[in-house]
């Protein structure tokens, strides 16, 4: 069954089209929902939480229209905003407590479920602090945790990575990584980044302008490619035109070199290449996609990691 | 011996793993009842900080305190009946009333504006009519506790100091009833104030402002009427300001004697003075809810 299921989708503000005939089907997993500042991502999470009503076309989460059963679709969604959106002068179990509460959880159970998401997004001692006092990486674990209380069978994450220091993404991505594979529940994620979400995201799904640029899993996006990288110890300048005079196509990309693999043969001479030079081999490694070419694909421009 | 604890700490918290949900998940009655009991504690400041209660409790007590003298002095002196009849107990300690709507107002309704706590309530099963009746009703009743209960209190006195409960009753249920209207119009003015100047610290003057505008305006008026003589127009000027509005009802509608001087003229009066009551009402709410209907995110 498609987790969300959306047909010619379209929301305009007066002369703005912020979503534009789009048309996709997402399945159960995590899901990244990648496109620009202003392409339209925080207008669909609100077309698909029931709260903004589409200008054309359809929409269904969870099997639920949500033209109808906006309730209850956001009985069992989770929402997590861009935006802050903590009072300061509440703790966060309260918080997390009320919000559990607000989800139709009776209040043991609210107590119970509070204490245990705050566990598993990483609060401890600190959840008995007002919130005014709180870090950002703090705040996001504690957005996160009022998205999760009411164990949704899906949560939708707007730019959660927001705001945090390099450190403080990688955690958060672990966190939604966990979410899908441990928790069992569904995500939707925003980025404007799309290198992040290739870590933790089986599907992505990327909007430009509001439209459909692509739609796919993220093991297609970043399949291995038939190229090798190549690093060295030494300036690889003598790699390179043994390598080039030995008929492989190679190119030069600062310290390494990108060499197209053709047949398993082309491994062993690299190797005594290397070896018959003196180098020193530092990494020979198979290069992925990156995702960020679905852009470039896009935009017709060459994609750079290609040979 | 030292290996033990290190162990029993390896299995820790982190790895009891997720549990999921699979009790009740109650409708949106339960969700609106509990917005409403935990806007009301708000409005004490109960589950907030110790700062934030330290307004409205001062505020409760300076409404409480008179009423308790009242009653010690009353049956202190033997006197045969209270210094001041119920209804009039609210008006004499009106700018109580007001600093408290506009003390608490807005950390009843600008705070989930101001931090934006608003779109997680509506991201939830809770629509915004919903979420506006919880948080008008539980305004409503924290107003009710506000001036009902100094008002009970004169009554507790009065039978302490041994006055015929029959005496006290009447008197005292128009002044009930009137400390609900008055709850019920102060709140939605107080509300919509504040629902519209989400800035901290302006909810406060705004709301105290509006009310103390009106209540001059309305002096105002009243003296210039009474200057040119007009009684009729006097009597109808009660209608400016939220205060001798309530008042204008208890006093022609559930016939209590008038605390301002200027009941309403007659049943036509009072009528008028009812349904701009109403009126007052019904268009605070409809405010709030065009208010919630644009605030989207």
């Amino acid at each position: 069954m498609a987790l969300i299921r959306t047909d010619g989708l379209t929301k305009r503000f007066g002369s703005i089209t912020a979503v534009e005939a789009l048309t996709i089907e997402v399945q159960p997993g995590v899901t990244g929902l990648v496109g620009a500042n202003g392409a339209g991502k925080s207008t669909l999470l609100k077309i698909l939480l029931g709260l903004l009503p589409a200008t054309e076309g359809t929409a269904s989460v969870l099997a639920l229209d949500v033209a109808t059963d906006g309730p209850a679709i956001r009985e069992r969604v989770g929402y997590m905003p861009e935006h802050d959106c903590l009072p300061p002068d509440v703790s966060a179990t309260e918080f997390v407590v009320h919000m559990g509460r607000m989800s139709g959880l009776p209040t043991t159970a609210a107590r119970e479920r509070a204490a245990d998401t705050l566990r598993h997004v990483g609060l401890y001692e600190e959840r008995y602090r007002p919130m005014g006092g709180y870090s950002t990486g703090m705040r996001q674990r504690v957005k996160l945790a009022q998205a999760l209380v009411h164990d949704p069978a899906l949560v939708l994450l707007d730019e959660p990575t927001n705001g945090l220091d390099p450190a403080g993404r990688v955690d958060m991505l672990e966190l939604i990584r966990r979410i899908g594979a441990e928790f069992g529940i569904s995500v939707i994620v925003t980025s404007h980044l799309l290198g992040e979400l290739e870590r933790v995201c089986e599907g992505i799904v990327v909007i430009d302008g509001g439209r459909l640029l692509r739609h796919s899993t993220t093991a297609s996006v970043t399949a291995e490619t038939q190229v090798v990288t190549i690093e060295v110890d030494s300036d690889p300048a003598g790699l390179h035109e043994r390598l080039s005079s030995s008929g492989l196509d190679v190119r030069s990309d600062g310290q390494v070199l990108h060499v197209l693999v053709s047949d398993p043969a082309v491994y062993d001479l690299l190797r005594d290449a290397v070896a018959e030079l003196g180098l020193g081999l530092v990494r020979l490694e198979r290069q992925r996609h990156r995702m960020t070419e679905i852009f470039m694909n896009s935009t017709g421009e060459q994609p750079t990691a290609h040979v | 011996m030292s290996e033990k604890p290190t162990e029993a700490r390896t299995g820790a918290i982190h790895d009891i793993g997720y549990r999921r949900y699979e009790g009740p998940r109650l409708g949106t009655s339960y969700i609106q009842r509990s917005l409403f009991v935990e806007t009301l504690r708000g409005a004490y400041g109960l589950g907030r900080s110790a700062r934030s209660k330290v307004m409205p409790f001062l505020l409760l007590g300076v409404m409480v305190l008179p009423a308790v003298v009242m009653g010690i002095v009353t049956s202190y002196f033997g006197s045969s009946s209270l210094p001041v009849r119920y209804p009039e107990y609210v008006i004499q300690l009106q700018v109580t009333v007001t600093i408290f709507l506009g003390s608490q107002s807005p950390a009843v309704m600008s705070r989930d504006l101001r931090y934006r706590v608003a779109s997680l309530y509506f991201s939830r099963p809770l629509s915004r009519r919903q979420y506006v009746q919880a948080k008008y009703a539980a305004m409503t009743v924290a107003l009710f506790i506000l001036i009902g209960l100094p008002t009970t209190l004169l009554l507790a006195g009065a039978l302490l100091a041994e006055l015929p409960l029959s005496e006290q009753l009447p008197d005292y249920l128009r002044a009930m009833a009137g400390a609900a209207i008055y709850a019920v119009v102060l709140a939605g003015i107080g509300l919509v104030v504040a629902a519209l100047t989400p800035r901290r610290g302006l909810g406060v003057a705004a709301v105290v402002g509006v009310l103390l505008v009106l209540s001059g305006f309305q002096i105002a008026v009243s003296e210039m009427a009474a200057e040119f003589g007009s009684n009729t127009f006097l009597a109808y000027t009660g209608l400016i300001s939220p205060y001798t509005l309530v008042d204008g009802v208890v006093t022609g509608v559930l016939g209590a004697e008038s605390s301002i001087g200027q009941g309403p003229p007659g049943a036509l009066g009072a009528a008028v003075f009812a349904a701009v009551t109403v009126l007052v009402v019904a268009g605070c709410y409809a405010a709030l809810v065009v208010r919630y209907r644009k605030a989207l995110s």
